[in-house]
């Protein structure tokens, strides 16, 4: 694609929602006011010191960060490479990067007066942090998981439960992360006027790609200081997991307009790209699905395919709008693991550091495991380790002992 | 320029009635039997003819309507096709106007401009695309005008008097008017709240209002049809071509009649209702 090198890679979107010629707010007319109240809504909190204080407060004493930037020494010696950074947002309360934007959206609907919150899950993950925050404000929390997750990612649905949320086993289409997430649409359509939807990545309708990816940023920043202190200077590459593409995004962003820092996002490649995967950018080309126009898998007549991976927080057959512009302009490199090598990276991970990865993230570490031992000693890599692996420990288990 | 669907609402007008609107998934249970079903829809007294256009993830529409896509999508339904069978139906009849209605990718990967010549030369008078607001005119609304087509846009209760002229301002043909917050075959529509609600978009507009989502029954479009200019109704006619299908989701001897039987009784009801006050 011939497309210009902008002068900034961080003045995004347009007052349309455009990056590029992707994002845009391809919604039904019953969504449209609110949405636009949404846009209207953040801006001024936004501009509200207020706001940014109050967010602040709990980031620090509920959400326990500034998550640490940890040198991971025994992998590092292992690859005989690069030295290699993990950003840990997987020690954040509830486990995983998704809080960090659940407390911005949950902090937007209470200044929109909103009582009632749903949210789509795939992993769990995010519906995790939107039952928690919910639980924490005492709102009513509803939450769209499809029925292959929700019997995939038991733990989290019991968790969910717990914090008092509804979880609906979504049985339409492939029950995945795409039928929850139309499902969560259906149900917003339905409730406008009591709802709000807190989606939980880069994705979906203006303004959602860009709050999203602005609460999220805060891991870039905290990496980008923390960095400073450790080595005196900027980190020189970046890799995170991509399904919709928020913990990449959240890291990415703060860098894009530092030219000497390599950034690779990681799609997963399933069972390989010739196969079923949930590799957007590798495998698809650019449609509109929930709200947006975005690099998408589909057949030939604009009918969207099933996508397939191991780690139920990457099988969605889209991404993030911005990420879409990021691989068109070639600010961003995308790459993909597979199902196979994101399991011989979560394993390598619990095994050298101690620290169990989510299968998210282990897709990450696989790509990590590629690149690191390309590189010179004094390269810095910073990893994001997304979310940590107890979700997933009963599903690798059963792989490991061969049950599946 | 004038299209079948003005010339269809002047005729109506003149006659003092509202149009029924009947809405059926292009291809569902398969191509043939979609075809002969979408021909005995005028006999039986429908005015306009909406074609759903198959989509995998249908997100404004409930259980009936996503299972007749999946239905028609098995059966190898595609846009290709779909101008087909509208080509097939308008050796026939070249009166009744057909409106398609549906999500926007399957059009945008087919190419917009190659889209809107080929389905203007197959015969169709207008689109209707749910997930494509006035914000979005650019993609795909201003050109389908261009080429002739009209645009019918839904207002819904949401869309309220600071709104409306946006929502208005390229709608041609006429105005669809959600009468629910929700996806089709949900909830029933209140007949006063309809009445209020065609009333003020009226006030902004010359367009007939056409009333669509949670209209079931005779007694309902009349109810609605006395209040707007046309009542539409789907998932009922989609739950009635399901019920007559075998166990496979095959079509059978009683397909095409059990979806003729409610059109003609439906059409009854709207046929019954006084015109709405001009």
């Amino acid at each position: 694609m011939n497309i210009a090198k902008p002068n900034s890679y961080r003045s995004g979107p347009d007052e349309r929602g455009h990056f590029g010629i992707f994002g845009g707010r391809f919604v039904a007319e019953t969504l449209m006011p609110l949405i636009l109240d949404l846009e209207k809504a953040y801006t001024a909190a936004k501009a509200d010191p207020a706001f940014q204080a109050e967010m602040n407060g709990y980031l620090k004493n509920y959400v326990g960060r500034p998550s640490p930037l940890y040198f991971a020494e025994r992998l590092t010696e292992h690859l005989g490479g690069a030295k290699i950074y993990l950003k840990r947002e997987e020690l954040n309360h509830t486990g995983s990067h998704k809080v960090n934007n659940v407390l911005g959206q949950i902090m937007l609907a209470r200044r929109m007066g909103k009582k009632r919150i749903i949210a789509e899950t795939g992993a769990g993950q995010h519906g995790v942090a939107t039952a928690t925050l919910c639980a924490r404000f005492g709102l009513e929390c509803v939450v769209y998981m499809g029925a292959v997750d929700v019997e995939r990612q038991q733990p989290n649905v019991i968790r969910m439960e717990m914090l008092g949320a509804k979880v609906f086993p979504v049985q339409s289409g492939t029950r995945t992360l795409k039928d929850a997430m139309n499902e969560a649409l259906r149900d917003w359509v339905t409730n406008v006027h009591n709802t709000f939807y807190c989606i939980g990545t880069v994705a979906g309708p203006h303004p959602y790609p860009t709050l999203v990816r602005d609460f999220q940023s805060i891991i870039g920043n905290e990496t980008k200081a923390q960095m400073q202190e450790i080595e005196g200077r900027l980190p020189d590459s970046l890799v995170a997991c991509i399904g919709g593409g928020s913990n990449a995004m959240g890291l990415f962003h703060p860098f894009l307009d530092d030219p000497s820092v390599e950034i690779f996002g990681v799609e997963a490649a399933g069972h390989g790209l010739t196969q079923l995967h949930a590799a957007s950018i590798a495998g698809g080309r650019p449609g509109v699905l929930h709200g947006n126009r975005t690099y998408l898998l589909m057949d030939a007549d604009g009918q969207i395919q099933d996508a397939h991976s191991i780690s139920a927080g990457l099988d969605y057959p889209g991404i993030g709008p911005e990420h879409s512009w990021l691989h068109e302009v070639g600010r961003v490199n995308y790459l993909s693991a597979t199902d196979d090598e994101a399991l011989a990276a979560f394993q390598l991970l619990s095994k050298l550091e101690g620290i169990i990865p989510a299968l998210e993230p282990a897709h990450a570490i696989a790509k990590v495991m590629e690149l690191a031992p390309k590189r010179p000693k004094d390269h810095l890599m910073v990893v994001n380790l997304s979310g940590r692996g107890d979700k997933d420990v009963p599903q690798v288990g059963d792989i490991l002992r061969g049950k599946k | 320029m004038t299209t079948r669907i003005d010339t269809r609402f002047a005729e109506l007008k003149k006659a003092g009635r509202s149009a029924f609107v009947t809405f059926l998934m292009a291809g569902d249970p398969d191509p043939a039997t979609s075809l002969e079903i979408i021909k005995a829809l005028p006999k039986s007294g429908a005015d306009v003819i909406e074609i759903g256009m198959p989509f995998t993830d249908p997100m404004a529409d409930g259980p009936s309507i996503q299972a007749a896509g999946l239905r028609a999508l098995k059966a190898g339904m595609t846009l290709k096709k779909m101008l087909e069978l509208v080509r097939g139906f308008r050796k026939d009849d070249d009166a009744t106007p057909i409106v398609l209605m549906g999500y926007y990718n399957p059009i945008y990967i087919y190419g917009v401009d190659k889209f809107l010549v080929d389905a203007k030369s197959a015969g169709v008078d207008g689109l209707i695309i749910v997930d494509l607001p006035p914000e979005e005119d650019d993609e795909l609304c201003l050109p389908a005008m261009k080429a002739g087509l009209n645009f019918i846009r839904l207002a819904t209760p949401t869309t309220d008097d600071k709104r409306l002229p946006a929502v208005l301002a390229n709608t041609s043909g006429f105005v669809y008017y959600v009468s629910i917050t929700g996806i089709t075959g949900a909830a029933a529509a209140d007949s006063t709240a309809v009445s209020e609600a065609v009333a003020r978009i009226k006030r902004h507009t010359k367009l007939p209002v056409c009333v669509g989502f949670g209209i079931r029954t005779p007694e309902a479009a009349r109810a609605i049809a006395s209040h707007a200019n046309g009542a539409v109704v789907g998932t009922a006619l989609v739950d009635a071509l399901k019920n007559s299908l075998d166990a496979e989701g095959r079509a059978t001897a009683k397909t095409v009649n059990a979806v003729a039987e409610l059109t003609a009784a439906l059409a009854h009801g709207v046929k019954g209702a006084q015109q709405a006050a001009e």
